[in-house]
């Protein structure tokens, strides 16, 4: 059996799907941060097989995922610390507390 | 000439009323005052010195071999650039008009800067609320003016123009807390404002048919050898004549394009020299200070539009009609404001009417003046009048200004037998009636007789209808005369202290004024201002017939006067009864004021601006209120959406993603 792109595109999805599930679903705001990483993840897979199996000589998808790892673990750093100042302030991380910013 | 001293003369006024303005309230009163004093007269010494180097030092930019007088162009700066051939630029032009409005605004303002010293302070020495301000709006006058009169392009005086009423507004304003006062400020900016919409039609309908605004370019011709000299020459209106003859709509509404220029400029003068029909704001302006009344309303502004007709009085001369429509119009105003002037009993506004009646004489002799008429005589009466008269009816306004400063009212009925309590005010005004109502040996006389002898020249029913109006001024003036001075003994009010003369700094220059009053007809002015710079003597042609009737009726008008008011009797009532209808419309100045009332009120307010302002209530602010009411339901109805709840929204963005992801692929299926 060959491995073709969708064997790795099918789970990808799947990981996508999970990840908006997720962030819509769970009120603790740790959760939906590791929702949110799972939907990146499943991106940046998409971004390393369409390079592998459509343009085989380049690189391009590749780098483009390393930055994004490295980009996202910073937006994950500040997303912890905004969530860490909030609980200071509300005691709290249940993201349906959030709700000062309406009309 | 070098550039210093016409640079100060402008920016020293400019930069006292910035100072004055700015720093006035950190400053004491008096200081304040003193330095305004000292700026004018600064302004005074240098106005004297550039109009005696202009006239008296021979030099050959000033004067040619033949002894002509020449236009010397002092600096022209470009001060706006729109394109390469619309250039506004900011000049000084050096020629005898202009040096003769030096000297007579310096004067006339150093004197009223003097004045006010004394005036705008009670009997206990206290100095008005705003003493300062005033100070500092007399100087934007001044600059104002000085920059009106050197303007040596038209768009620079238009400029300095709309500065005059806007320094004049301000200072008829100046008792801002009294309704009457604010009324006649307004009355006056709209009234002027509305003359000058006129002005500019007519400086742009000149100026795009000549392509220049420069005053140079429309009557003179450069002078071979000399940068920026120039001499007055008829060929010159000729060409620019030419050029509108030559132009693909000469005529318009059955006159030529010329004359419609040039009517529509006078207009322009007109509203500032309040001729009839707009000269309903000049009476009013009288709610302001009297020493601005002196300097504003009597001496310089109200003549620049007699100014504006004599700068461009070579154009002029191309359009017959337009001078006739000159002369007509300040025939009628003379009349009609000395007629005026016979009833009322404001003093300031007697004196209002006869400055109106007075100007109306210098359009006249502008009107009048044709270069085949005595050399063009009637230019050169017209210059001398308005010399003249600036100097005996400031002269006459400060009297009137101690008069009321004494007794504290405006009208003359509560003065009387005033002579033996204030004699240097009581001389000095007499002595500026008796230079209005042209006595020999005083000023008024020679100008006076000049215009009428132009007016003889002219037309012999101009000299009649003149003449009679000069017998008119002898008689109301000494009306005014004899009823503040005689007439009965003055009551002193209970508890009052009877009145008496003022301080120096008001005696001075009423007696400056009187003095110069006095001598000022017997200067050569013919030598030194005539319409095209070439010198003659008047006394060539001074008509001694002429003088003779003029002075024979202006006998007759005092000696009129004199039965009538010198003691208390019962002629002035029988008088009045004998004709109750020409007084009563004399009185109420012929209602023309009524008769504005009526068309701003019932026609323009009434039918047109109502209408006006219903359509804008209703339909333009209706349609803009419904579209607010709208947008504001909307938000209503979907300002619940935005939650606040962060996993709502991203339902809202997944649906709507998802939405469009169909949409688009149904598309391309």
């Amino acid at each position: 059996m060959e491995l073709t792109a969708i064997y790795y595109l099918l789970p990808a999805l799947f990981m996508f799907c999970c990840g908006v599930y997720g962030f819509i679903t769970r009120k603790n705001m740790i959760a939906m941060l590791i929702s949110l990483e799972l939907m990146l993840n499943a991106v940046d897979i998409n971004f390393v097989v369409f390079n592998r199996f459509l343009y085989p000589g380049a690189f391009e998808g590749m780098f483009f995922t390393l930055f994004a790892i490295a980009i996202a673990a910073a937006e994950t750093a500040l997303a912890i610390a905004i969530i860490i100042n909030i609980f200071r302030a509300v005691r709290n991380i249940d993201v349906r507390s959030l709700n000062e910013m309406k009309f | 000439m070098d550039v210093t001293i016409p640079i100060l003369i402008l920016s020293i006024p400019m930069f006292m009323f910035v100072f004055l303005g700015l720093l006035g309230m950190k400053m004491t009163h008096k200081l304040a005052g003193v330095l305004g004093c000292l700026g004018m007269g600064t302004v005074l010494l240098l106005s004297y010195y550039t109009a005696y180097v202009y006239f008296f030092s021979g030099a050959p930019e000033f004067v040619n071999a033949a002894g002509e007088r020449l236009q010397y162009l002092v600096f022209d700066q470009t001060w706006l650039q729109f394109t390469d051939k619309l250039t506004i630029k900011i000049g000084f032009l050096l020629d005898p008009i202009s040096a003769m409005m030096l000297v007579v605004i310096s004067t006339i303002s150093f004197m009223v800067h003097l004045y006010s010293m004394g005036y705008m302070r009670d009997h206990h020495g206290v100095y008005e609320h705003g003493f300062q301000r005033f100070y500092a709006f007399l100087s934007l006058f001044s600059f104002s003016m000085l920059g009106l009169v050197v303007a040596p392009n038209i768009f620079q005086m238009y400029i300095f123009w709309e500065l005059v009423g806007a320094s004049s507004y301000l200072l008829i304003g100046f008792y801002y807390i009294k309704p009457s006062a604010v009324s006649a400020s307004k009355k006056a900016f709209i009234v002027t404002r509305f003359a000058d919409l006129g002005f500019l039609i007519g400086i742009l309908v000149l100026s795009y048919y000549t392509g220049t605004f420069n005053f140079t370019e429309l009557t003179s011709v450069p002078v071979e050898g000399i940068a920026g000299v120039t001499q007055i020459d008829l060929g010159t209106a000729e060409g620019v004549r030419g050029i509108f003859a030559n132009s693909a709509a000469p005529m318009f509404m059955g006159a030529s394009v010329l004359t419609w220029a040039l009517v529509l400029i006078f207009m322009g003068g007109m509203g500032k020299s309040a001729m009839l029909p707009l000269h309903i704001w000049l009476p009013d302006a009288m709610e302001g200070p009297t020493p601005v009344s002196a300097l504003i309303h009597a001496a310089t502004m109200v003549v620049a539009g007699v100014y504006l007709v004599a700068r461009l009085f070579p154009l002029y001369l191309m359009e017959e009609s337009a001078l006739v429509i000159i002369t007509v119009v300040g025939a009628i105003t003379a009349f009609y404001a000395a007629v005026v002037a016979c009833t009322q009993i404001d003093i300031k506004r007697v004196l209002a009417f006869s400055t109106i009646s007075q100007i109306a004489f210098m359009m006249v002799s502008l009107g009048v003046a044709r270069p085949e008429i005595h050399e063009g005589l009637g230019y050169m009466a017209s210059m001398f009048h308005l010399f003249t008269h600036a100097m005996f009816k400031a002269l006459l306004f400060l009297g009137a200004g101690a008069l009321i400063h004494a007794i504290g009212s405006n009208d003359y009925t509560a003065m009387h037998g005033l002579r033996k309590y204030m004699p240097w005010t009581h001389i000095t005004f007499l002595i500026g009636c008796l230079a209005i109502a042209g006595i020999i040996p005083f000023s008024g006389f020679f100008s006076k007789d000049e215009i009428l002898s132009s007016c003889m020249g002219y037309d012999w029913v101009a000299y009649i209808w003149m003449s009679l109006v000069a017998g008119l001024t002898a008689f109301y003036m000494f009306r005014l005369y004899y009823l503040i001075f005689w007439w009965k003994e003055h009551k002193i009010p209970e508890g009052h202290h009877a009145p008496h003369d003022q301080p120096w700094t008001m005696t001075l220059p009423l007696v400056f004024l009187a003095a110069v009053s006095c001598v000022a007809g017997f200067i050569p002015f013919g030598n030194l201002v005539s319409w095209n710079g070439h010198p003659y003597d008047f006394m060539e042609h001074f008509d001694w017939s002429v003088a003779t009737v003029s002075l024979i009726v202006a006998l007759l008008g005092i000696g009129l006067a004199t039965v009538m008011y010198r003691k208390e009797n019962s002629l002035p009532e029988k008088f009045r009864n004998a004709m109750p209808a020409l007084w009563t419309w004399a009185y109420h100045r012929f209602y023309w004021d009524e008769l504005y009332m009526f068309i701003t009120h019932r026609i323009i307010f009434g039918c047109v601006c109502r209408p006006l302002a219903w359509f804008d209530r209703h339909i333009i602010d209706g349609t803009m209120d419904s579209f607010a009411a709208i947008t504001n339901k909307m938000s209503d109805v979907i300002k619940p959406l935005q939650s606040g709840q962060i996993q709502m929204y991203v339902w809202y963005y997944l649906v709507g993603a998802l939405a469009l992801g169909g949409i688009t692929v149904l598309c391309l299926l």
